[in-house]
């Protein structure tokens, strides 16, 4: 029993690039870390509540197995995983957009446009993926809304819809798509490797400008959207997830030089920004947590915000720089 | 068939619960962790019960039995059956109401069995706005009767959209479900009736805005 099983488990090791292997296990030495944190600080602080960490803690576990489960499991399995994804963040999104009861069946159909979109990544239907939400679910889903009839809100409403469907399913497909790439397009890791590195060094952007704003922040940078978000945090974690992309850039994908730069120049702006953009939606419509689907973070949303705006930024770095007209062959 | 009933809500029902409405719970510590107890929830959809139904632990899920309308539910054979053996409904004669017949009996008789007793005061699905019906005052006769289960009040934001009344297609939206403290022991019936209006308005107003503009 034990005997098939350890060569079960050492054949899928060996099934991982030899890069994303070390890069995953660097992910689970950060993850006992922090479960060792949240078992030792209350020892040695105690007093205070650290309910909310070890919930943190607990849930960076599940969704980093989830992740890599996908990673090693293939392409297919992360496609499958972005889809539910997507789900989660559009449901979390329409649920508390301003809609009027009549769009209700437009909502279902929003929904269903994740399939189709997916099944053109899956199919490896680049070109009409492209068209596919920006152009053509652009232009159905007012239509549908104009047989309804409802003209109050119509184009609040309409906008909406495509806002949702634009950040939710569009930008997050690039992130899933990357892992189809063939491993002669990125022999560093393979697709797999491309998308670890974008989601590593998207969070490290989220807790390295959180980290910066903690220790050194003073001076706010935009109060009104987000009142502790501090020009502090916001250039440390530009620098330091800056030299991150530099240093590990190399170990994971085919970007050198300008390329490089470039990508490490403007990734961790795009993380601020998507970040920024989608609290300037929660502002509006007043909750501080999209849904409390990940215990100790909020939503799905809340956690993948950066990732709606690095993902297609990264792979269209990654496409011109790299890869010529069309991705992966 | 009571394994069948848990096999089926834990496997089945709370999953699909999850898919349509996200099932966010806030508050679980004030959920009862055994019966008897009443819980009392505002109502705009079917899908009321099957998130009241799904929250709970499998320990406690034997012992949930929503109150339903005997009228509604129990005319058909096939749901009739479907709602007394899967769901455990306790019927209530809404129909009879003011006859003189008791039609509290059933829901006395689960209380006394020990049974969390699932009530929507309201008595019928509302229009799915932010307004809550007048709530009628059966349930302060069961407090009275029962001063050793707790009366929880229960909020469910968002379930109106997911499947309205009149509607057969449901839409997953997120739903939130907001658990209060309990009302305070049963004194007098208006004192009662008001308390437990003026819980389930206090946990209304914390809840997100998940309803239609």
């Amino acid at each position: 029993m034990i005997g098939p099983l350890t060569d079960w488990a050492a054949h899928l090791i060996a099934g991982i690039a030899p890069a994303l292997r070390w890069g995953l296990a660097g992910v689970l030495g950060l993850l006992v870390l922090g479960a060792i944190a949240g078992v030792a600080l209350p020892l040695l602080k105690p007093g205070k509540d650290y309910r909310e960490l070890r919930q943190r803690v607990w849930s960076w576990w599940v969704m980093a197995a989830l992740i890599a489960g996908a990673l090693i499991g293939g392409w297919q399995a992360t496609l499958a995983l972005f889809a539910v994804i997507s789900f989660l963040a559009l449901r979390e999104f329409l649920s508390l957009a301003p809609l009027r009861r009549e769009d209700r069946l437009v909502v279902l159909l929003a929904y269903i446009v994740i399939i189709p979109s997916y099944g053109l990544l899956f199919a490896n239907r680049y070109g009409i993926y492209l068209v596919f939400i920006p152009v053509w679910a652009f232009l159905i889903v007012p239509f549908l809304m104009a047989c309804i009839g409802q003209t109050r809100g119509y184009l609040t409403t309409a906008a909406t819809f495509h806002w949702g469907l634009m950040t939710c399913v569009f930008n997050l497909g690039f992130a899933a798509y990357l892992s189809r790439a063939p491993l002669a397009q990125a022999p560093q890791a393979g697709g797999a490797g491309l998308l670890f590195f974008l989601l590593l060094v998207t969070e490290f952007n989220d807790v390295a400008q959180y980290v910066w704003g903690k220790l050194t922040g003073r001076h706010k940078i935009i109060p009104k959207v987000s009142p502790n978000k501090t020009w502090e945090g916001f250039i440390g974690g530009w620098v330091t997830t800056g030299a991150v992309i530099w240093f590990l850039g190399p170990l994971f994908t085919p970007m050198r030089g300008i390329g490089l730069a470039t990508l490490a120049f403007a990734l961790p702006l795009a993380g601020f920004a998507g970040d920024v953009t989608m609290s300037a939606v929660k502002r509006d419509i007043g909750v501080k947590d999209t849904s409390h689907l990940i215990p100790g973070h909020g939503g799905v949303l809340d956690r993948a915000d950066s990732l709606t705006f690095t993902a297609p930024l990264f792979f269209h770095l990654l496409l011109f720089f790299n890869m010529g007209r069309l991705p992966w062959p | 068939m009571a394994l069948i009933r848990l096999i089926l809500l834990v496997l089945l029902a709370r999953p699909i619960a999850r898919f349509m409405t996200g099932a966010d719970v806030i508050g679980r510590e004030h959920l009862p962790r055994r019966g008897p107890a009443i819980i009392a929830a505002n109502h705009n959809s079917h899908v009321d019960t099957l998130l009241l139904l799904t929250i709970f632990p499998a320990r406690l899920m034997p012992f949930l039995r929503p109150a339903a309308a005997a009228d509604y539910f129990l005319k058909d054979p096939f749901i009739g059956w479907f709602s007394s053996k899967l769901v455990g409904i306790v019927p209530v004669e809404r129909t009879k109401g003011g006859s003189g017949a008791d039609v509290l009996a059933p829901m006395r008789e689960a209380l006394a069995q020990g049974a969390i007793v699932i009530l929507f005061p309201e008595g019928t699905r509302g229009p799915g706005t932010d307004e809550m019906g007048e709530l009628k005052g059966g349930i302060a006769r069961l407090a009275e009767a029962f001063p050793q289960a707790p009366v929880i009040p229960i909020w469910i934001e968002g379930a109106g959209r997911v499947l309205p009344k009149g509607t057969m297609v449901p839409v997953p939206m997120n739903c939130t479900v907001l658990v209060g403290e309990a009302v305070p022991a049963f004194v007098d019936r208006p004192g009662f009736m008001a308390a437990l209006r003026e819980r389930l308005e206090a946990l209304k107003a914390q809840a997100a805005p998940q309803r239609w503009r």
